[in-house]
């Protein structure tokens, strides 16, 4: 984290640049099916992110090296579009996206009941169209979905949440500011019905205290978000369907 | 790392054994679930860098070196200093690493030092401009591994502050005045953690390593405070287990910190 600016990012009402109290989420919506082509896909839009997830497989896995016998190998592949932000990206992976698109990848195979399709492959691809921080955590989310879409087995739907510390407060959910200028950032997947933590990183500087209430108010709203993912589900497949 | 080809066999005929341990408190070499290997640091083991340090962590070997040279500023941050980070897992350091572009094993891995490095604020980056806006000291923080025993993560974080701790930025060879010691102003320190069955033990050799579930580093500072965090592998956590881990790093990372300064501005225990 860590440019200084002159920004005020909490004002003296206690409430961030974009009006919400430390505890807020920016409003999400969700979609599912949005790829006619993909096994499962999903879309959504979390404050100015726009991120949509297609899942292929479990199909055979290539090159014939990678297949694991007693398991599905999870690919999950992060990928930034160009336009996505301000500056122009170059297109293809960088060493962020390698590194976010593995997190992810054993964040969702830890949710995945792997062990029930040995050799093959659960080609997972997050397109980021439009990106404003909190990008992995909505990319997890958004990826939970479409696995679940495609109706492949899982624990449970993995939820992803930031919490973070802007001007001193811990907050919810970075926005594109306050992750810029910001003191810390704690990226979370949780999956809501264990509370098991899947995916954990943090950058910044945070004392204990901190780093303990901005987990748990990520992991609450992560709840939040799940009851979200389930009204999405059923609204596509129906409440008290047996079929899927 | 990876845990595949060889390694995968062997592990799987200790595993069990592994886990027979942890249920009565204890460790394949003996050690307890805090215990780190030991750790060696020679500095200044390679007299063309402008600082570096060997460390082996047990059997775990790293060198570090540190590279200083003028360069441009990025655009918004005319007036810093600039830092990179890069990590090599030679193939001569184990059977499972392979030539070739960097694996994203290998990318975590800096990329995680890196985080601890930069979020701690190490570097006293306000110090290394030349000339703001045109021309800033440039800190290349370069990894190369020499043994893999297991846990990268922490031999790597020590090894490059402890390289860092003794660099000196070559002013004069650039013709710009007297040379003078990096400023290194924070000590942070990366303590892993992996997930044995429902057992946590600290700094993962091989074996540990290759069965782990899950793999938690959490890099804290001497101010107490808590820098970076990574979790990995195909495991979870429980939120409990993940309190108690930060709580494990601050006290083994402060330990860790004065074998790092030589007791010198190290924290006496």
């Amino acid at each position: 984290m860590g440019m200084k600016s002159d920004i005020k990012l909490i004002d003296d009402n206690g409430l961030r640049i974009d009006g919400r109290l430390p505890n807020q989420l920016r409003p999400i919506k969700m979609e599912v099916g949005v790829v006619k082509r993909a096994d499962g896909s999903a879309f959504i839009e979390w404050g100015g992110n726009k991120i949509i997830a297609a899942v292929y497989g479990p199909r055979e896995a290539y090159p014939k090296h990678v297949q694991e016998s007693d398991r599905a190998i999870v690919r999950a592949r992060y990928n930034m579009a160009a336009f996505s932000v301000d500056e122009r990206k170059r297109p293809g992976p960088d060493r962020r996206s390698v590194e976010l698109s593995k997190v992810i990848s054993e964040a969702l195979t830890s949710a995945i009941f792997v062990e029930k399709f040995p050799r093959t492959a659960i080609d997972v691809y997050i397109e980021v169209l439009q990106a404003d921080a909190g990008t992995r955590v909505a990319g997890i989310t958004v990826a939970s979905l479409a696995l679940a879409d495609a109706g492949i087995p899982m624990r449970d739907l993995v939820v992803g949440c930031a919490a973070g510390k802007v001007d001193g407060v811990v907050v919810l959910d970075l926005n594109k500011e306050e992750d810029n200028f910001g003191e810390a950032d704690v990226p979370m997947a949780i999956m809501p019905r264990t509370g098991d933590i899947a995916l954990l990183q943090m950058d910044g500087d945070l004392t204990y205290e901190e780093l303990t209430n901005a987990m748990e108010m990520a992991m609450d709203a992560a709840k939040e978000i799940y009851q979200l993912e389930i009204k999405t589900l059923k609204g596509k497949y129906g409440g008290d369907n047996n079929d899927d | 790392m990876t845990t595949k080809f060889s390694e995968g066999v062997v592990a799987e005929s200790k595993r069990s054994y592994i886990h027979k341990l942890a249920k009565e408190g204890m460790r394949i070499d003996g050690r307890d679930f805090d215990e780190t290997r030991p750790i060696k640091i020679t500095t200044g083991f390679i007299k063309r860098a402008d600082g570096s340090a060997l460390v082996e962590l047990g059997d775990t070997k790293v060198l570090v070196g540190v590279k200083i040279e003028p360069g441009e500023p990025f655009p918004d941050t005319p007036n810093l200093g600039i830092m990179t980070t890069n990590v090599e897992l030679v193939p001569l350091a184990s059977p499972t690493f392979e030539p070739g572009p960097p694996s994203e094993e290998a990318i975590e891995l800096a990329r995680v030092v890196d985080r601890g490095i930069r979020e701690s604020h190490t570097i006293d980056m306000e110090k290394l401009v030349i000339e703001e806006g045109e021309k800033v000291w440039v800190v290349f923080i370069d990894m190369h591994i020499l043994d893999y025993h297991g846990n990268l993560f922490d031999a790597c974080g020590i090894a490059a502050l402890a390289a860092l701790n003794d660099a000196t930025v070559p002013a004069e060879r650039f013709g710009f005045g007297e040379d003078f010691k990096l400023p290194v102003v924070h000590y942070p320190v990366p303590v892993t953690f992996a997930k044995i069955g429902e057992w946590i033990v600290a700094d993962p050799n091989l074996d540990e390593e290759s069965i782990a579930s899950a793999r938690l580093t959490v890099t804290t500072n001497e101010e107490g405070k808590i820098n970076a965090m990574q979790k990995g592998l195909f495991g979870t956590f429980s939120y409990d287990e993940v309190k108690k881990v930060i709580n494990r790093s601050l006290s083994i990372g402060k330990k860790v910190r004065s074998i790092i300064l030589g007791g010198e501005n190290g924290e006496e225990n």
